[in-house]
């Protein structure tokens, strides 16, 4: 895959306060890369440099391979799905859409028919004529990607385009977001703070806090190899304990050694240690080595979400059995579920 | 709320006693020969028939003309001036705001009265021309200067309108314009402007009923010879006496208002609904 976008150590300032600390990324084409973190972490800043809204203090930002820091949005091949939508209240449907043909001057039979094409392709033939004011909150969503796309940019930037939807849409929005990635197969850029929304669209998922990029990688390595407290944290719910490498693949905590797929650490380096609620198991006492007792259960739908207090810490397990509270049990894990992560500076 | 409500009641009360009644007192003078009592009301048209004279058609003309102009300039100045205010900080633009308002805070008199010492024969201008050592202009007693008093004293409430429409407007439809290629002119007339209509309107309607009635400025800076709508009433009601012909000018004007301000207001969702 071809580097389409490259971002060489970005920094932006607002105010005093340092928003972005040194960003470095690359972006490739066809790629649906997703830009994650709490809010105030950088994420948008990242994506309006991209779109060329803010302009970064320093560093570089190239696009096939030309910088273009300096470059006005309006000269840029990326377009952008923004939070609000932002649809032109004075123009209808087809008008909106067709904004950004009409300033390149095509041709009017040329227009009208990408303008059909678009909305087929969000699912909203027969809209042309509509007022843009009266449309519910995800058709006005699926014409502001309409009005993106028909301009054939090479790069999509989408700025928390579902956080004004409700629960369902929002997930029938993300298997259609994903599947028009796929028919139009140009990059995405997707900025949001929902975890879920993340892992299950991206190609790449980009962990940032803080100003920095804490961790970049496919959901699956982001989820199951964290590399750090807070990309452990903030993704699904974990088990951080502290502990020490003994040697590649021993790990030592709560008194106890651990066999680990781990590698790379220095002898007795200082590391945490993730176990996620859903890869411990509940056994007998006297099946494991770490034991304690069942302090409370939650009923969570699909499964039951358990803590089992040791004399050191609480674990969170979830499992589909049900064990009551004050029962004795062991806590039971393979190699392959424990995660060490670098320690945090 | 019902107590709320009833707040209301003073002012429909105060608003039909003072505004209301005497409307209707305008209305029956309009329509009536002078020099009846109550008892031998004679009804008339003749006061609005006097109207089509050439004398007084010209000087309705006149009025609109100097309106049309005065509105053209203020949108233009206004506008731009609006615009550049909603460029800066929020708390810069208060500051801003507040300045374009200051001069409302004095008496229109006084401000026009201002205009004569700047403008007249040896006025403020004329002397700084004569230390140069150029001949001195004429400018009072002229369309100019009754224009330049309209313009300074009305400024403000087509900035304000403009000002506030612009101000409340989205930054991101700027953004998208820009997004889909359009260049900071093309996004202007395209988007900003076309959202700020609303405002442009508003600013119109009030800097054109301002200048269409006013009496005051073409009085101090037109001479007694300037004789626009406004000025007509005033002598109709002050030195002629005559109220009759007076008050059907009166209703005229009004009639002439309401109905461009019907005229604008369907511009405005005209060109919402079809555009």
């Amino acid at each position: 895959m071809n580097t389409l976008i490259e971002l060489k150590n970005i920094t932006k300032t607002f105010d005093d306060q340092q928003v972005l600390k040194g960003i470095n990324l690359k972006i490739y084409e066809n790629e649906f890369l997703t830009l994650l973190g709490p809010s105030g972490c950088g994420k948008t800043t990242t994506l309006r440099i991209i779109a060329g809204f803010d302009e970064s203090d320093s560093g570089e930002l190239l696009f096939d391979g030309i910088e273009i820091s300096k470059l006005p949005p309006y000269k840029r091949e990326v377009n952008t799905v923004f939070q609000k939508y932002a649809l032109f209240p004075h123009l209808n449907v087809e008008e909106n859409i067709s904004f950004g043909l009409k300033l390149k001057k095509t041709e009017k039979s040329v227009i009208e028919q990408k303008v059909k094409k678009m909305l087929a392709l969000v699912g909203l033939s027969g809209f042309e004529k509509r007022d843009v004011t009266s449309l519910s909150g995800g058709q006005q969503q699926r014409v502001a990607i309409a009005r993106a796309l028909i301009n054939e940019p090479k790069v999509l930037l989408l700025d928390e385009p579902l956080g004004a939807l409700d629960a369902r849409l929002r997930k029938e929005m993300q298997t259609e977001l994903k599947k028009i990635q796929k028919e139009v197969g140009i990059t995405f850029i997707y900025v949001t703070h929902d975890q879920e929304e993340a892992l299950s669209m991206s190609d790449t998922v980009v962990v940032m806090n803080d100003g920095y990029i804490q961790q970049i990688g496919t959901p699956t390595d982001v989820y199951n190899e964290p590399e750090n407290r807070f990309v452990a944290s903030f993704i699904g719910e974990s088990n951080i304990i502290e502990g020490k490498m003994v040697r590649d693949c021993l790990v030592e905590f709560d008194g106890f050694e651990f066999e680990c797929v781990d590698k790379g650490f220095k002898e007795n380096e200082e590391a945490e240690i993730v176990l996620r609620p859903e890869d411990i198991d509940i056994v007998k006492p006297e099946n494991a080595k770490i034991t304690g007792t069942v302090e409370s259960v939650v009923f969570k739908g699909v499964h039951y979400e358990i803590m089992v207090k040791t004399d050191l810490r609480s674990y969170m397990i979830h499992t589909t059995d049900f064990f009551d509270v004050g029962l004795e049990v062991g806590l039971s894990f393979g190699p392959e579920d424990i995660h060490v992560m670098w320690k945090m500076v | 709320m019902k107590y709320f409500k009833n707040l209301v009641k003073p002012y429909v009360l105060w608003s039909s006693v003072m505004i209301i009644i005497p409307l209707f007192v305008m209305l029956l003078y309009a329509v009536t020969n002078s020099g009846n009592s109550l008892v031998n009301i004679q009804f008339t048209f003749e006061n609005f028939k006097r109207f089509a004279e050439p004398v007084y058609l010209n000087v309705f003309v006149k009025s609109l003309k100097l309106g049309i102009i005065t509105v053209a300039i203020c949108l233009v100045v206004g506008y731009t001036l609006a615009y550049i205010i909603a460029q800066f900080k929020e708390r810069t633009q208060t500051v801003l705001i507040l300045l374009v308002t200051i001069p409302m805070w004095i008496n229109m008199l006084l401000r026009t009265y201002a205009w004569i010492s700047i403008l007249s024969d040896n006025g403020i201008i004329n002397t700084f021309l004569e230390k140069l050592g150029l001949s001195p202009i004429s400018m009072m007693y002229t369309d100019f200067a009754v224009m330049i008093g309209q313009i300074c004293d009305f400024l403000p409430y087509m900035i304000i309108p403009i000002h506030t429409s612009l101000s409340k407007m989205d930054k991101s439809y700027t953004e998208a314009a820009y997004d889909l290629g359009a260049n900071p002119v093309q996004t202007f007339f395209k988007v900003t402007f076309k959202l700020s209509i609303p405002g442009v309107l508003n600013g119109v309607i009030m800097v054109f009923l301002l200048s269409i009635s006013t009496f005051v400025i073409p009085k101090l800076l037109g001479g007694g010879q300037y004789v626009l709508m406004g000025n007509l009433i005033e002598n109709q009601f002050i030195s002629v006496g005559d109220w009759n012909f007076g008050s059907a000018i009166s209703i005229l004007l009004a009639s002439i208002i309401l109905l461009a301000i019907r005229w604008m207001k369907k511009i405005d969702t005209g060109e919402n609904s079809q555009k």
